[in-house]
Order: structure tokens, then sequence, then C-alpha cells
């Protein structure tokens, strides 16, 4: 059973399409990077599984009463708003607490673990506005810890991060795929993906290749992604495929 | 000597102390609704809000004169058209929220004003546009500590959605459904408390003790729960003081627009010497980057 059936999806905005009949299977329990030029659709994808953008055409299919949690590439966060770390990853606690729930001790100590996890103990009761990038993407790590996600996306979450806080987030992506969740990761550093990646899909509006890393990152595979994305025109006739 | 300038016209007269109560409930009730305008970027908001109830309740005067219910009832329903026509028009159209907000209000406003001309006379438009704190009977005492009460039960049901949906909409979004339920009840909530303090300071002085003490407040802590205590505080605070420069300043000085003089007075204060980014903090000079 795949965590997420991808069926010649069609995603875009004002009918102009930024994934183009792309059809696959992420396996549950899998690590998959999903890696492209600027453009290709990639956030666009994610967005799509995540449900915050409904398919022109196709679908997704997500494993039933599977839980998902999604960290958007640049989270429209106010960060000026009063509200502290503590707070901010306490969030993360929506589904095991809803509107009304209590949060009592177990759960406070596992605010407290979470925090700990990602290395932010001793900034429980700064105000989010003060958190450096990399502070703040460690913040909203330790939120996905809480949300005991078993499917979790995460869009270019590396990006502007120091190589020690990469380091430190990567492991526990890591972790996460120890414990079989299903990770899928937009990501920029083809490095990471073969260190750290078993699964790769490489995107360019389409499926350029989707299957083990080493097989999908080939330079053959990089350059055709490459060539895809700039013949693409966006004031083509209407894709000839649906016309048939 | 000071038990008459800052007790005795409470103690003394009924209408000064009914004024009193009138403003506390206000304070109450708008001052957390302020805070919350105010940290979604959506001040002005409030103030369009205020304009837009204008003509609900001139055409409640019109039906049935200074008549409580009408007028409360006229203001709610064109406070809420104004909010989902502009709300519906931001999401159809190409015009924003903000736009298409300040279109709706002026429209409303003109219309309010003209409604009341049409009938009542100069005094009546200057008590609908500035209400009157010192003639607040039983019946409004009772319409204003409902809504408080209202209120705050409102708000302590949505508090955890509602800062979810100011600091990260888009989180809210991936967990929940609730984010456009909680809006519309907080756009609720802020015409409910324009229109109560619609009959105690008029529609133009109704969003003075919602957003002032909110904003006075935001240069002395940063904790949201803070926030929310001092700025009821601070609308309190204003409205006593304002009932009493206006009582020792004789029949002279408004009482309505005295209290928001005095918020105000509270906000100019804030703003110099308050402690997050207060103006003298930032000006004085001071040792490398000691607090």
């Amino acid at each position: 059973m795949p965590a997420i059936r991808i069926d010649d999806l069609t995603l875009g905005y004002d009918r102009h399409p930024a994934v183009h009949h792309l059809s696959g299977e992420v396996e549950s329990g899998s690590l998959t990077a999903i890696v492209g030029p600027n453009g290709a659709g990639k956030s666009t994808l994610l967005k799509g599984i995540a449900g915050a953008l409904s398919p022109l055409d196709g679908g997704i299919t997500l494993a039933r009463g599977k839980r998902l949690a999604y960290l958007p590439q640049s989270a429209d966060l106010d960060r000026s708003f009063p509200i502290h770390v503590y707070d901010l990853v306490a969030m993360g606690l929506w589904n095991a607490a809803g509107i009304f729930g209590r949060i009592g001790f177990g759960a406070k100590g596992k605010v407290e673990q979470a925090i700990a996890a990602v290395g932010l103990t001793g900034f429980e009761r700064r105000p989010i506005g003060t958190l450096s990038g990399g502070q703040m993407q460690r913040a909203l790590f330790a939120r996905l810890l809480l949300q005991d996600a078993d499917i979790i996306l995460l869009d270019e979450p590396f990006t502007a991060i120091d190589a020690r806080t990469t380091a430190d987030l990567l492991a526990l992506v890591q972790r996460w795929h120890g414990e079989a969740r299903t990770v899928v990761a937009v990501l920029h550093d083809i490095e990471t993906v073969r260190r750290a990646f078993p699964q790769t899909l490489l995107l360019a509006r389409e499926s350029v290749a989707w299957g083990a890393t080493d097989e999908v990152l080939t330079a053959a595979n990089l350059l055709r992604a490459r060539h895809m994305v700039e013949a693409f025109d966006s004031h083509a006739a209407p894709c000839e495929r649906d016309a048939a | 000597m000071l038990y008459d300038i800052f007790i005795g016209p409470f103690a003394e007269f009924d209408f000064m102390r009914r004024a009193l109560v009138g403003i506390v409930a206000l304070s109450v009730s708008g001052a957390p609704i302020g805070v919350f305008l105010m940290l979604r970027r959506m001040s002005l908001t409030g103030d369009a809000m205020a304009h837009a109830i204008l003509p609900g309740a001139a055409i409640g005067y019109l039906v049935a004169g200074f008549s409580l219910p009408a007028m409360t009832i006229g203001g709610l329903v064109a406070g809420f058209t104004v909010a989902l026509a502009a709300g519906a028009v931001a999401r159809l159209t190409v015009m924003k929220e903000d736009a298409s907000l300040a279109a709706f209000y002026l429209i409303s406003l003109a219309l309010g004003v003209t409604i009341v001309s049409l009938r009542g006379s100069a005094v009546d438009l200057f008590h609908v546009l500035f209400g009157n704190v010192l003639a607040l009977d039983d019946d409004v005492l009772v319409l204003l500590s409902s809504v408080a009460t209202l209120t705050l039960l409102t708000l302590a049901a949505v508090y955890r959605p509602l800062v979810m949906e100011c600091v990260d909409p888009g989180f809210l979004r991936s967990v929940s459904r609730s984010g456009g339920i909680v809006h519309l009840t907080f756009l609720g909530l802020v015409v409910l408390n324009l229109v109560a303090g619609f009959h105690a300071l008029g529609t133009l002085l109704a969003v003075g003790l919602m957003m002032l003490p909110a904003a006075a407040a935001r240069f002395w802590t940063a904790d949201i729960t803070r926030l929310v205590l001092l700025a009821t505080g601070f609308g309190i605070l204003s409205g006593y003081g304002g009932l009493v420069v206006s009582y020792s300043g004789g029949g002279n000085l408004p009482a309505g627009p005295a209290v928001i003089l005095a918020a105000g007075v509270l906000y100019l204060l804030s703003l110099l010497l308050g402690t997050q980014g207060g103006l003298a903090r930032r000006l004085l000079p001071r040792a490398h980057l000691q607090r």
C-alpha cells in the first residue's frame, strides 16, 4: 500500500499547468527527495499533496487514516506576533488537543522534549521575532515532531541555513525515516540527496525519472530536466494529450 | 479636595456612575478585540467597520426613533453585510480586501448621514456620530454588559485557533478547517462591540476605545496575555480619566471625546516612554548593547 498515489496529475495556477501529467507512487515508510530546476513545479506538487491546491486534472490519493504534516518553503508566519517559542512549538499538539483540549503535564513534557530534540533548550520563553533563520527552522521542526504525522512533507527545509543546523535537522529526518514515517522533501543540494535520500523524483513539470536515487540522478537525466523546463512555453496551445 | 475631583462626581451623580460602568464594560470586551485587530494588521478595518454600521443604525432610527433594539439590530445587520460583502468581493474579484472594505464603508457612511439628516435634526446626527456617554439608561447598560460577557466567552472559546490564525494561517489550514469560521466569528465580535460602543460613544469614537488602549499596550509588553490585560486596564483608566476631566471642566468638555482623548494621551505617553520600542528608549544614548 503506497502512502501517496499520484494519478495523471495536473496542477497549476490560472489554468497554466505547473505540474503536468504526473503519475507514480510514494511507498509507505520511504524517504524521497524531489529535485529539479527552478520552476519545475516541485513546491506546487508538495502543495497539491498537502491539499492546499486542488488538482486541475487527475488525482492524489493518500493512504487511509494517515496523518499528514506539511512545512511550506516560506511559511506565511507572522514573526512579529508576540508569542514565545514554546507556544509556537506547542501548536504541533493541535491534533491531540484541538480547540479546547487541555495541554496537560504529559503534553508539556512532550513540548519540552521536542524543543530539546532540535537543540533549542533555553529558548522556550524567547519571542519568535528574536530567532535567527536557523533557530526558527529548528522551532518549526520541533512543531513537526509534535504533530506526530505519518506523512511529512518538507519544502526546501535546509535553504539559507548553516551547515550545522542542516546536519541536525537532517538527523531528525533520518530519525523519522527510521520510525517508518513517509518523508518527502523538496531539496536543492544534490549532494545531500545522494547522501541521505534513498528515493528521488526528478521533476521538470513532468517526471524525468523517479526511483532509486543513484539511477535517477545521472548527468543525462539532470541535463534533460533543465532542457525540459527551458523549453516549456507557458503560452503554448493546450496540451495535445488533453485534446486527444 | 482630591475626593471632590476623583470620587465625588461618581458618589454624587447617578449618570457618572452609569457612564463609568458602561466604559468598563466596553473596555473589558473591546480592548482584547482591539489587540487582535492590531496584531492582525486590521486596525483600519475596525475604523471602516465603525463607519459601516452607521446606515443600519440610521435606518433603525428612521423607523423607530431613538429605539435601542431598532438601532442595535440595524447596526448589526449593516456591519455584517459590509464585512461579508467586502470579504466576498475580495475573494471573487481582483480587489483586495482593504480596498473593497474602504469602498463599502465610504458608501455606507454617506448613506448613513443622508438617512439621519432626512428625518432628524443636526442634534440627532451629532448624537449618532458621537454618542452620549452621560445618558446611558438601564437598557444600554444591560446591552453593554451582555456584549462584554458574550465577547469574552467567545474569545475564550476560539482563542487557540485565533492566535494560530494570526501567527501562522498556513499551519492552521494544514491541521484544521476552523480558520475561516474563526475569522468570521472574530469579525462578528468586532461588529458586535462597535454596535455596543456606538450607543455610548457614537460610531466615530467607538473604535477609539478599541484601538488606542491596544496600541498603547504594545509599547509595554510583547506577550499576548499581558497585552490583553494591559489594554483592558488602559481602556478602563482612559474611561475614568476622561470622565473626571470632563466633569471638572464643567459643561464645556463633552465626555465621549474626553474619554478618547484620555486614551490618546495614554497612547502618546506609551509611544514616548514605552519599554518595548518606545521613542525615548530609541533616542536616548546608552552604552553599547545595554538594555
